[in-house]
């Protein structure tokens, strides 16, 4: 496996004008002789599929969804990052740039991050140019807010929706293009496997999840827009369908999977309430601007109501572990800290499989302190949304919250044109790996979905398509009856099973391993564990699961069992590289490299570098390569929050 | 607490469907969702047919659940998706039906699923503003009064659901449409196009077989959104105005 990132020459600030330059056009009158097709219509599948179109390419944009407009972008909360510097306060492009290569613990390629700050302000034009009612100020200007991760404010906003507004933009665009006649969309369709003819990607097959039909479709390049695959931990604040299916079809297909164990594990979510628990809800992290984080002090008061535990007995144990900081630690820390004391049998609330894995965040201090009103002008839609899930008003009892997993770093390996090792094959948004590093900051997982979309990829696969790509051909050709054949024996296989489990609880128990194993924590030991139960869950499958219904038909749990089976190799695939990574950086918290603060310990000697899997079979472990990072424009430094 | 439920099995859109009662045993902290997925565990454990349902992000933005429950589109509390309603809200021992959307527009598809693609087809006739990527002004070249920006965000918030349309004795989806004028009419970016969009997007409402406005108002009452009946109201008034203009 080859791994070029084709990195411009030339110093950091012109790298991405001059590729522009050197990139090789298609004619206009040969656009729309080329097809492409774009898998997923969330913010970076419906950006890129519209501009595609705009440009005059010939798009075919699938979705598992029955719209387009219901991807998984659309819940994203709080805002999205732009250099524009609207707030006189010292930010450039410089700063966004240094901010994510510094918050993603150094581990992301410089060149891709300083070209994602400089397209960041011209994603807000284009957004607000679609009529995206973002704040303003009462002059009329943008409003901005602060997020973590950064001392300027730089995050637009939409109320608290703003991945909403942002991709019923980029939907509208994309329905512009569909009305035009440029683009053909499918909804409700799932791709199942890429179809390669010559080593390129050139088609996909897909299931038509209304009918069951499995079917080819050709093209001259593909687009993979899938997002990411938190859902291996089974509860996670992802989307129910949200899933890893396409992204581990392309590796089974030759494509690089990087860094794979990169995940974000958001602290404040609302905890599990029993074992039916079917997802997690995010609490935006604002909250703890104004809440106390505690706990009780000692073993023989767990279990009992807050308000029968004196103030003696509480342990604020983030203003004690982290005096100046306290309750506002960075994510990852607040995380690992809330895990501990949980750990540690000082957990709240319910109970779920013995545990109580909770902790407080107390408003009590803040609403004698500031007033109920200011409390809530602040937090109300919040406070609303906790109280429809936990059935307890926040302004009375103190909020439970506890770390969930939230986003996944790691994706398909591309170069800095977004093509992944499989020529054609291009991969944007949660779905890559690029830019964000071994952790993500916040407000920033918006920008990279549109910057891809909108302003890398149309570019760059104009490149591909008068330099590498060769030769027109449809489904005829036999590789694409080869693979749909593969996939109606899968299928067949996936509905002869004559367990009685349901695959909703295979799921689960593959997540039980993968949080307590490849969580907030990883230890060799715990990984090693995990990589013995993963196979032999994997083999219990086949025997234990059922899969209800036939083929033929809308089948919403043969849908389900297909991405379970995938998940279950690729859970394998993390733990590997969680094991190989010996170093702890950003939200991968090896607990053998530590301070003894609890703080996380690089090892830029060894790891300096993004590691790549290349699939070698079912039955052989997979090659490892690795991509070395260079820094030549920051210096690498030790977080520090003390 | 233990619950009598009936609920909408149909195969597919060309077969009839009827009520099916179901005995479950749920928990008063589940979401309505989940007590579904339990009963759907046991159905599958006992070898029977689940229930298929619409349902994604289960945190009330998506916009794919859809039941209509005890009659009520969304259930029981206001400005609240399905998934977001949670069994405290129904006393031990309770009867509950559930339905799908109930519209001409809305095919079933299976069970609880139908076909809101209509919602889809509506927005591709004018839902937007027609700027190329790349060929935006700067983001503060237009001024937006702050008044403006939010009320535009109120019709913007729309989750293109389907419960007005389910809710309405006239299956009108005025409310989604009129949201969606309303929030382009707003805005500085939305004139040029305002006229035409307004007319090309009744005229694919109509062609949709949704029926007309007869001021009932419960598609404002079950919106989980919370969007406002004015909304129609602005759209009568665009649709007027291009009557007037001529571009109707």
């Amino acid at each position: 496996m080859q791994l070029d990132a084709k990195l411009p020459s030339g110093p950091l600030r012109e790298k991405w004008d001059k590729h522009r330059f050197e990139l090789k056009l298609v004619n206009p009158a040969n656009k729309r002789k080329y097809r492409i097709i774009v898998v997923g219509s969330g913010l970076a599948g419906s950006s890129a599929a519209a501009s595609l179109a705009e440009l005059g390419y010939d798009v075919d944009c699938f979705c598992i969804q029955d719209s387009p407009r219901r991807a998984h972008s659309i819940a994203a909360q709080g805002g999205i990052n732009a250099a524009k510097n609207h707030q006189n306060d010292g930010d450039s492009i410089w700063r966004l740039f240094y901010d994510t290569v510094k918050g993603g613990d150094f581990r992301a390629r410089e060149a891709n991050v300083y070209r994602l700050a400089q397209i960041s302000v011209d994603i807000i034009d284009q957004c607000v140019a679609q009529g995206v009612p973002f704040a303003r100020e009462y002059g009329g200007m943008l409003d901005n807010r602060s997020f973590g991760g950064a001392q300027v404010s730089r995050t637009f906003y939409a109320r608290g929706q703003t991945g909403q507004q942002l991709l019923l933009g980029a939907y509208s665009a994309l329905m512009r293009m569909v009305d035009a006649g440029k683009v053909r969309m499918h909804v409700r369709h799932e791709m199942l496997d890429l179809v390669l003819v010559d080593g390129h990607a050139r088609g996909i097959v897909t299931r038509d999840l209304l009918t069951g039909e499995i079917g080819p479709w050709a093209a001259d390049a593909v687009v993979l827009c899938t997002g990411g695959y938190g859902n291996v931990f089974y509860l996670s604040t992802n989307a129910k369908a949200s899933n890893v299916t396409a992204a581990f079809r392309c590796y089974k297909r030759g494509a690089g999977f990087a860094n794979p164990c990169f995940t974000q594990i958001h602290p404040t979510c609302i905890p599990q309430s029993g074992n039916y628990q079917s997802k997690l809800t995010l609490m935006s992290e604002s909250l703890r601007n104004d809440g106390r984080v505690w706990v009780p002090r000692r073993l023989e008061l767990v279990g009992r109501k807050p308000s029968e535990i004196p103030e003696t007995d509480r342990y604020y144990y983030l203003e004690e572990r982290y005096p100046s900081f306290g309750n506002l630690v960075p994510r990852d820390v607040a995380s690992r800290a809330a895990k501990k004391v949980c750990d540690d049998g000082l957990g709240v609330g319910i109970a779920v499989g013995g545990r109580r894995n909770a902790v407080y965040l107390d408003f009590a201090d803040s609403i004698t302190r500031l007033g109920r009103k200011v409390i809530s002008d602040r937090y109300a839609n919040l406070f609303d949304m906790y109280e429809r899930i936990a059935g307890e008003s926040p302004y009375e009892v103190p909020m439970r919250i506890y770390p969930a997993v939230h986003y996944t770093m790691g994706g398909l390996w591309v170069d800095y044109n977004l093509m992944s090792t499989i020529p054609g094959l291009h991969v944007l948004g949660e779905a890559n790996f690029s830019d964000h590093g071994a952790n993500r900051l916040g407000a920033s997982a918006l920008m990279q979905g549109l910057a891809d979309g909108y302003f890398v990829l149309p570019y760059t696969i104009g490149h591909y398509l008068s330099t590498m790509h060769k030769g027109k051909f449809g489904v005829e050709r036999p590789e694409f009856a080869e693979v749909v054949r593969q996939q109606q024996a899968q299928t067949r296989r996936l509905l002869a099973l004559k367990g009685q489990r349901p695959v909703d609880d295979i799921h689960r128990e593959l997540g039980r391993i993968m949080w307590d194993y490849c969580g907030m924590g990883r230890n060799g030991d715990g990984l090693r564990k995990a990589l013995a139960a993963i196979p032999e869950l994997r083999e219990r499958f086949w025997t234990e699961a059922s899969v209800p219904g036939s083929g033929e038909e809308t089948n919403p749990w043969l849908e389900h069992a297909g991405r379970v089976v995938d998940f279950l190799q690729f859970a394998e695939l993390m733990c590997i590289d969680a094991l190989e990574r010996d170093e702890s950086c950003g939200g991968h918290f090896r607990e053998e490299h530590q301070t003894p603060e609890g703080e996380a310990v690089r090892d830029d000697e060894r790891f300096c570098h993004v590691t790549v899997w290349e699939d070698r079979g079912d039955d052989a472990a997979p090659a490892q390569h690795r991509e070395p990072l260079t820094f030549e424009n920051v210096k690498l430094a030790t977080r520090s929050y003390k | 607490m233990r619950l009598q439920l009936h609920i909408w099995r149909q195969k597919n859109s060309r077969e009839p469907g009827r009520l099916v009662p179901y005995a479950v045993q749920a928990d008063e902290h589940m979401s309505f969702l989940e007590m579904l997925d339990v009963l759907n565990a046991e159905l599958i454990r006992k070898g029977e047919d689940p229930i298929a349902f619409d349902h994604d992000c289960r945190e009330g933005i998506c916009g794919a659940c859809s039941l209509v429950i005890d009659g009520v589109p969304h259930g029981p509390r206001a400005a609240t998706t399905t998934c977001q309603i949670h069994m405290r809200e129904f006393p031990d021992g309770a009867e509950i039906t559930i339905e799908p959307w109930r519209a001409y527009a809305f095919p079933v598809v299976k069970d609880l699923m139908v076909d809101r693609s209509a919602l889809d087809r509506i927005i591709a006739a004018g839902g937007y503003v027609s700027v190329r990527t790349g060929a935006a002004p700067d983001a503060n070249a237009i001024p937006i009064g702050k008044n403006t920006a939010e009320k535009a965000f109120d019709y913007a918030a729309c989750i293109g659901c389907g419960a007005c349309v389910a809710a309405c004795p006239n299956a009108s989806a005025m409310l989604f449409v009129g949201a969606k004028v309303s929030h382009l009419a707003l805005l500085p970016q939305g004139q040029v196009e305002r006229t035409a969009r307004a007319s090309r997007m009744i005229a694919a409402m109509d062609a949709e077989s949704f029926g007309g406005c007869s001021n009932h108002g419960e598609c404002e009452a079950v919106c989980p959104k919370s969007i406002s009946l004015d909304a129609i109201a602005k759209l009568n008034r665009e649709f007027m105005r291009a009557v007037a203009t001529g571009e109707s």
